[in-house]
Formats: C-alpha cells, sequence, structure tokens
C-alpha cells in the first residue's frame, strides 16, 4: 500500500533479477540524465531527487513565513521523505499532518490559498488524488475566474508522487497529469532530475496560480545530481532543449526523460540526429520551442508512461500538426502506455520502453 | 433557518432583499409574524426582509406532510400561549429551551467497550455473550494462529525479495477471525487490506494466498494487482483495492441488494481508524442510514494510519460516536477480544437482517506490525508501546488461555498446528513461487467484458515489439 518504494529498491532489484522481472530503464540511465549539466547548473552539492524537492521545501518555507506544508503523514517526513525535518525546523503549526482526505487536503488548501498565503499540499500518491479532484477542478482552477479576479488561490501547489516504480500496479503507478491539463486554470509541471525538481518546484510555488506539480517517484532516490544549494528558480512554461539533434524531435516529462535520452543514444550509433525536448511545464506548454525544433527535424516523436489514448501527447500532436503541417515528414509518432489499466506482471509491457521508442525513431526517420 | 436574515441591518441587505420581494408579500408580511419561533429576544418587524425571508422558508418546507398553514397554527397555538414549549419538525417534536446550551465536543466519559474476555483469557463476571461450541472455538483458534503464521512468513519472503510487497495483520487476529466466524457465507464482505482472516475463515487456501502473492497464473486478480489484494467471487469476497474507504458505499449498494432480494444475509466492510476520514466514510453512513440498508461497518481502530496517530486523524471519541450522529446503532468492542467481537458482529448481523438497519462496530486494537514492508514504524512510535501490544495485549495468546483453560487444547495440539501450517505454507509458497505468471493475453482482457478494437491494434504492436526485442521482457511470462 503507501510505500516508501524506494527505501529497498537496492535489495528489491536484486531480488527482482531472480525472480525474472526487469525494470523498464536502467540505474545507469537515469543517472547519466540527472549527471547532466546546464546553465547556471551544477556547482553545490550531488544529491537525490527527495531531497532536492526537500531542499526546495525548506527555502519555500523559510523565505515565506506565510508558506504552509502539510498531508498525509508529511510530520514524519513523508513516506518518502521528501518532507524530513521541516516540523522540527518550522514547528507544527506550519508543517503537519492531515486526516487522510484528499478532498478535506486539496479543499483546505484552496481556503488557505485564498487567504494570501502558500499553501503546499501533498496528495501521497497521484493514484490518490481523485477523491480531490472536485476540489481541484471546479474550485481551485476556477476560484479567480469565476470571481472575476475578486479571489484566487494562486499561491495552491500540489505535489504528488507519480509513475512507474516496477512493482506498484494500478495504484501506485498511475500518471493522471492529462486529466489535469484539460483545466483551464491550473499549470501541472513535472520535473525531471533533482536539480531541475528544486527550480521548478520553488518556481510553481511562488508562481501566482494553482499548480499540480507531479515528481517521478523512481527517480526519488535513483536520480542524483549536483544542484546549487541556494535558492533558485526555473521558468515555468518554458520546454528545454536538452539534446541538439536534426534528425526527429523527441518530447517528454518526468522519468519518461531518461528512457527518451537511452533512445537517443542507441539511435545516434545508427547515425539518427535526435533532438531532445523535456516540455517540463504540460500547462500552458511551450509550443513555439517544440514548433522550432519540429520545423528543423520535420518529425515528431511523443513520449509518455500515461495511455495514450487521451494523453497529452494527443494534444501535442494535434498542436503541432496544426502548425507544421507543411513542414512534417512523417505522422506525429506517440509511444506510451498501453490503454489499460496499470498493470503488475505486465509492467514491462505496459511501459514506453527504449526499444519500443528506438523503433518508433527509426519507423519515423524512414517514413 | 436563515439567521442572518432577521439580524441584518445593512441597507444594502435590506435593499437587495426587499427587492426579491413583490408588493404583495410586503403587504402580507407587514402583518404580526407568529411563525417566528425564536421567541427571546423577539424579532424587530421592521425588516420586511426579514419577514419574507422567513416566511418563505417556513412555507415552502410544510411540517412531515401538513399543510404550511396547519404548521403555521400549530406554531401560533404555541406562541399565543406565550410559552412556546416545542416544535414540530421534521423528524419529529422539538422541544424550546430558554438556555443557550452549545453540545458539548464530548461525553464527560468515553464511550465504553464491551469485553467477555480479561488480559488473563478468563471470561469476565457477568458477561453476556454468545456460546461457542467446542469445534467452532478451536476452529477459530488454529485459524488465528495459521493467520499469524502466514504473515511471518509471507513478511519474510517478501524480506527476501521473493514477493514484491507484503503487510501484516500483527495483533489483528482476533479482529478477523472472530468477525468472520460470526458471519455467514452469505454475507457480502468488503475488506480494506488488513483483513485476510476473513477470507481465509472462508476457506481460502494457503496456496491460493501464495497464488495472489506471487501474481502468478493462478491468482484469480490475474497477477495485474499487488500483493494481498486478494478477492474471492466463490466466497463472497470483494477484491482488495488499494484507495482507502472506497469500499465503504459499496457495501450499503450491496447490502440494499441483498433485502431488496430478501436474502437471509448483510453485507459487512471492514475500514481503519484512517479510513474514517475519507469522504466515502460519511457517505456511505449517511447512506446505509437512509436505505436503511442491512450493513455492518466494521472500523479496525488500531491506533494509526501509517505515522499518522489517531490524536491528528480526529477528535471525536473514536469511530464508534458517529454512527450516532447518522442515526445508526453502535458499538464499541475490545478488538483483542476474540469472544467480544465474534458476540457483538454475531449480535449487529442479527438487528441488521431481521430490522433492515445498518450497526456501527468499533474495535479497539492496535497494528503491532509495520504499516507494511515498506515502512519502518519504528521512525515514528515507541517500541515500548508496540512491544506491550505485541505481548501484554496479543489477542491470541489471551483466547488460547481461555480455550486451554476449558481444556479444549494442549501443548502437543499446539506444536502439532503451527508445525502442519508451516509446512503446508512453505510448500504452497515454493508451488506459487515455480508456477508460471499469466499469459499475455491477459494483459489486455477484463478492461471491458470484451476486447476493443484499440487494444487488439495494441497487442498486435505489442507482439511484434516482443518478438523484436525479447530480451526486454521477462521471460516468466508466456507471451
Ligand atoms: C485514498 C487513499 N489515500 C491514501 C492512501 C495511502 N494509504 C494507504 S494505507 C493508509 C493508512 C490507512 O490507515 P487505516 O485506515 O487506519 O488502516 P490501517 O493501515 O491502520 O489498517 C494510507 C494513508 C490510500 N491507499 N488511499
Ligand atoms: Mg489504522
Amino acid at each position: 500500500m503507501a510505500a516508501r518504494f524506494l527505501r529497498e529498491l537496492g535489495s528489491w532489484r536484486r531480488a527482482a533479477a531472480g525472480i525474472g522481472r526487469r525494470r523498464g530503464f536502467s540505474e545507469d540511465t537515469a543517472a547519466a540524465v540527472a549527471a547532466r549539466k546546464e546553465g547556471g547548473g551544477g556547482g553545490g552539492k550531488a544529491v537525490n531527487l527527495f531531497t532536492a524537492i526537500n531542499q526546495a521545501l525548506h527555502i519555500a518555507l523559510d523565505s515565506d513565513p506565510r508558506s504552509y506544508v502539510f498531508g498525509e503523514d508529511v510530520g514524519f517526513g513523508g513516506v518518502f521523505r521528501c518532507t524530513t525535518g521541516l516540523a522540527d525546523r518550522f514547528g507544527r503549526n506550519r508543517v503537519f499532518n492531515t486526516p487522510l482526505c484528499e478532498q478535506g487536503i486539496a479543499g483546505f488548501a484552496v481556503g488557505l490559498a485564498a487567504m494570501g498565503n502558500r499553501a503546499i499540499a501533498e496528495i501521497q500518491f497521484a493514484d490518490y488524488i481523485f477523491p480531490a479532484f472536485d476540489q481541484i477542478v471546479n474550485e481551485a482552477a476556477k476560484f479567480r475566474y469565476r470571481s472575476g479576479n475578486e479571489f484566487n488561490c494562486g499561491g495552491l501547489t500540489i505535489r504528488s508522487p507519480y509513475g512507474a516504480v516496477g512493482h506498484g500496479g494500478h495504484y501506485h503507478s498511475q500518471s493522471p497529469e492529462a486529466f489535469f491539463c484539460h483545466v483551464p486554470g491550473l499549470k501541472v509541471v513535472i520535473p525531471r532530475s533533482p536539480r531541475e525538481a528544486k527550480g521548478l518546484l520553488l518556481a510553481s510555488i511562488r508562481d501566482p496560480n494553482p499548480v499540480v506539480f507531479f515528481e517521478p517517484k523512481w527517480l526519488y532516490r535513483l536520480a542524483v545530481e549536483e544542484i546549487p544549494e541556494e535558492d533558485y528558480m526555473l521558468p515555468l512554461s518554458q520546454a528545454e532543449v536538452i539534446r541538439k539533434g536534426n534528425d526527429i524531435t523527441l518530447i517528454g516529462w518526468g522519468a519518461q526523460l531518461a528512457v527518451l535520452e537511452q533512445a537517443c543514444e542507441a539511435a545516434a550509433k545508427d547515425g539518427i540526429s535526435c533532438e531532445l525536448i523535456d516540455l517540463r511545464t504540460l500547462i500552458p506548454w511551450d509550443k513555439e520551442t517544440v514548433e522550432a525544433s519540429v520545423s528543423k527535424t520535420g518529425k515528431l516523436l511523443v513520449s509518455h508512461e500515461a495511455p495514450i489514448t487521451g494523453g497529452f501527447g494527443a494534444e501535442i500532436a494535434a498542436s503541432i500538426t496544426e502548425r507544421c503541417f507543411q513542414r512534417l515528414e512523417a505522422p506525429v509518432a506517440r509511444v506510451c502506455g498501453l490503454d489499460t489499466p496499470f498493470p503488475l506482471v505486465y509492467e514491462t509491457f505496459y511501459m514506453p520502453t527504449k526499444n519500443k521508442v528506438l523503433d518508433a525513431i527509426k519507423a519515423t526517420v524512414n517514413y | 433557518m436563515a439567521p442572518w436574515l432577521v439580524r441584518t441591518s445593512s441597507q444594502l441587505a435590506r435593499r437587495a432583499a426587499s427587492r426579491l420581494l413583490s408588493p404583495s408579500q410586503h403587504r402580507r408580511h407587514r402583518a404580526p409574524a407568529p411563525w417566528i419561533l425564536c421567541s427571546v429576544p423577539p424579532v424587530p418587524r421592521t425588516s420586511p426582509a426579514a419577514g419574507g425571508g422567513l416566511r418563505e422558508f417556513c412555507s415552502v418546507r410544510g411540517f412531515t406532510g401538513e399543510s404550511s398553514a396547519a404548521a403555521a397554527a400549530t406554531a401560533e397555538d404555541g406562541l399565543a400561549g406565550g410559552d412556546l414549549q416545542e416544535l414540530d419538525f421534521p423528524g419529529g417534536k422539538v422541544s424550546f429551551v430558554a438556555e443557550m446550551n452549545f453540545l458539548p465536543e464530548s461525553q464527560r466519559e468515553r464511550i465504553n467497550c464491551y469485553r467477555v474476555l480479561d488480559d488473563d483469557g478468563r471470561t469476565v463476571s457477568g458477561s453476556k455473550f454468545q456460546e461457542v461450541s467446542k469445534d467452532m472455538a478451536l476452529k477459530m483458534y488454529s485459524e488465528m494462529v495459521t493467520l499469524q503464521i502466514m504473515d511471518t512468513i509471507f513478511y519474510e519472503a517478501q524480506r527476501q525479495g521473493r514477493i514484491s510487497f507484503y503487510l501484516t495483520s500483527h495483533g489483528e487476529e482476533a479482529i478477523n477471525i472472530a468477525s468472520a466466524a460470526a458471519l455467514s457465507m452469505d454475507d457480502i464482505v468488503l475488506p480494506q487490506y488488513r483483513e485476510p482472516g476473513v477470507l481465509l475463515w472462508r476457506g481460502f487456501t494457503l496456496q491460493e494466498f501464495a497464488n495472489q502473492c506471487f501474481g502468478n497464473s493462478l491468482d484469480y486478480g490475474k497477477g495485474r494487482q499487488m500483493p494481498i489484494h486478494y478477492g474471492s467471487n466463490r466466497l463472497n469476497y470483494f477484491t482488495v483495492s488499494s484507495p482507502i474507504a472506497t469500499q465503504l458505499p459499496h457495501a450499503v449498494g450491496a447490502a440494499y441488494s441483498l433485502k431488496m432480494d430478501k436474502k437471509e444475509a448483510c453485507a459487512i466492510t471492514y475500514f481503519g481508524d484512517g479510513g474514517t476520514s475519507e469522504g466515502d466514510f460519511h457517505a456511505a453512513l449517511n447512506f446505509a442510514a437512509v436505505m436503511e440498508a442491512p450493513v455492518i461497518f466494521f472500523c479496525r481502530n488500531n491506533g494509526w494510519a501509517i505515522s499518522t496517530p489517531t490524536a491528528e486523524q480526529f477528535r471525536s471519541d473514536g469511530a464508534v460516536v458517529r454512527g450516532l450522529a447518522y442515526g445508526m446503532r453502535s458499538i464499541r468492542v475490545d478488538g483483542n477480544d476474540a469472544l467480544a467481537v465474534y458476540s457483538a458482529v454475531h449480535t449487529a448481523r442479527e438487528m441488521a437482517i431481521t430490522e433492515g438497519r445498518p450497526i456501527l462496530v468499533e474495535a479497539l486494537t492496535y497494528r503491532v506490525g509495520h504499516h507494511s514492508t515498506s515502512d519502518d514504524s519504528t521512525k515514528y512510535r515507541p517500541v515500548d508501546e508496540i512491544e506491550h501490544w505485541r505481548t501484554a495485549r496479543d489477542p491470541i495468546s489471551r483466547y488460547r488461555k481461555w480455550v486451554q483453560g476449558n481444556g479444549w487444547w494442549s501443548d502437543s495440539d499446539e506444536s502439532e498446528l503451527r508445525n502442519s501450517v508451516r509446512h503446508e505454507l512453505l510448500q504452497a509458497i515454493q508451488v506459487a513461487e515455480r508456477m508460471p505468471k499469466p499469459p499475455l493475453t491477459e494483459l489486455f482482457t477484463d478492461v471491458y467484458d470484451e476486447i476493443p478494437s484499440n487494444l487488439r491494434e495494441q497487442e498486435r504492436l505489442l507482439r511484434d515489439a516482443i518478438k523484436k526485442h525479447p530480451a526486454d521482457y521477462p521471460a516468466d511470462v508466456h507471451v
């Protein structure tokens, strides 16, 4: 059930190999992506993703006395250790456990934010965000619009771990981002690495709009990267080209970037030059960066873990087809999760793995 | 009613409200307003808004099916005497008092707890309980021991990496087994996840448990869910779902169906102290009361929801007092006393079925194990507390003392039982582990009753991918 899944990841991995199961991608690749240094980055200590989130929360609480962190089990540090040390440092009035009620967490957070506070709420797993759906969709998202800007809950940020983790089954693996991208008034942000997580989370917390911030739980411990210790923000609604190339554009977000990176490496061995884009903010998204890239490469592949049908990849494919119809040399490829619930023993079959991506790259380039 | 209408003094509000009233309404409401029922202090009659608002409220509602005129007349009679005694209101008569009494947040004393066996396994003098035969008593005991051994061994199997996850019911064996023993097989069970003993009681074999935990081809759930998500149609045990408290409203619907079908059966749903915070808990209790559904809500109050203690979960006296608020009978029982649990559920079941009503049972207990294999509970709770409940309050040893006190059980019976369960379980694990996973086709079945075209296409593409890259996929799933 609710789990610090990654606590025992090492031993689990060994065990998993023993019983013939596989992960979707290797630890080395996650590390490779995470280790990439970008402009302004690096310099600090190497930390994993949950520590980066933890640093951001420390900074957020420290830099604004009207900020609060709460959710199920956050008091002792959270089931993924993201809130470690916060209650001790900032006190139980500002960092606290809530009753087990997601609709309560979200609704409480909306009210708190509407009073001019930064409400940083945790939903323990993205799979359990659905009881809060009404509060997020009908309340948080429309608070400003429906009141003619008399009121807003822009100080609201909802953090939640999402995505596959190797053994999570139906209810500890889902990627529900597309539901929230369908809601005007919300922003949806997903980081791919520790450095990105810290900068994007601080930007989300300080953004004057409600933000749903999904954290790739598979990478909480796996991804390690040097990050600045100080307070910094990375811009929302700006995609990032993390690998330059000429033959095809690949887009993804969160944990899937590691898989795409692997596919790029493999494609390069076959002489295919891929341009890799991390969308980072899913809504409102940076069409310009994607359009510019596709205008250059003439080909596009989108990849995410969520089921293909109605996934956010469909929106990207449609928008880019509108904008780049003349320059597209092949149909937009989508490599995504299957249209089934997230299955335990079939996880590898379900996942958009490196080789599925690689095959789609080749098919698109040779179209 | 809307008291702010009476009290408002703001010009703005008055003007706004008077705009809503037609001239005729204005006239009508200049008359004395006998239907203003709150007699102290007298309500100023200056504001048409105030009168209009209240009049509308009263006349629209009517009172328990009477005409609004009759209702108003009754109220007027009350006022005419100058000393209004009671209000006939939907739901019955409500008496008036002059004092302003807020109900206290709690009763002076906590709701007491029903118990049959004392800590030494002797029946408490004067305790009333449902008799259990020797056979029944022994079956209950051996199933409690079986559950404990099953938990210990599966937990260990997870530690060795043989299964991916596990969660024990340690400390809650009496709740599991005794509540199950008090039910009949026709009763429908809607579990949370810490009640595998109910399924064990109903005849789920150790092999069946192992098959689910290993997600092999004999797992009824076809390997799709994490370990411990058992379910069995044959045994009227709905499949476990991880989201907390979602099964509670289902239980009400299921119970209503049993009632419509005139079945001699009820539904029972289990949940934790944490589960009582979810909206679904409140929805379910209210529905059950209103629909008069024969359902037993069984709350395992084990003190913790992962790291959250009950003090941070609710400020009521546990779960048991919630029943009253929803209009339902409730009882608190010692969850570590098998005979008390058995008797309470037995009686609750009788009332639920014969009287067509829901019952809330709150069992006080303790989660002796970590929340799950992903948790280390010593991070957030004192080890002494765990040890105290594990030893001094252990439900199995207490019950054993009673059974043994009756001369029904011996030390050699005990070791024989333990050996045979352990042996059977290790056997089951070996078989389950060697069994192949469900075949790939099952990835696509059961999403709908039939496989739709999008999934057929996806299966085709997946098979192509597997052909190209067989090494990417687990060898133990037949493709
Ligand atoms: C809707 C939902 N939110 C959060 C979780 C994560 N979670 C799993 S178990 C649990 C605690 C449940 O506590 P309780 O109901 O007291 O049952 P216990 O584990 O003590 O038996 C939580 C928060 C979940 N499974 N579902
Ligand atoms: Mg509990």
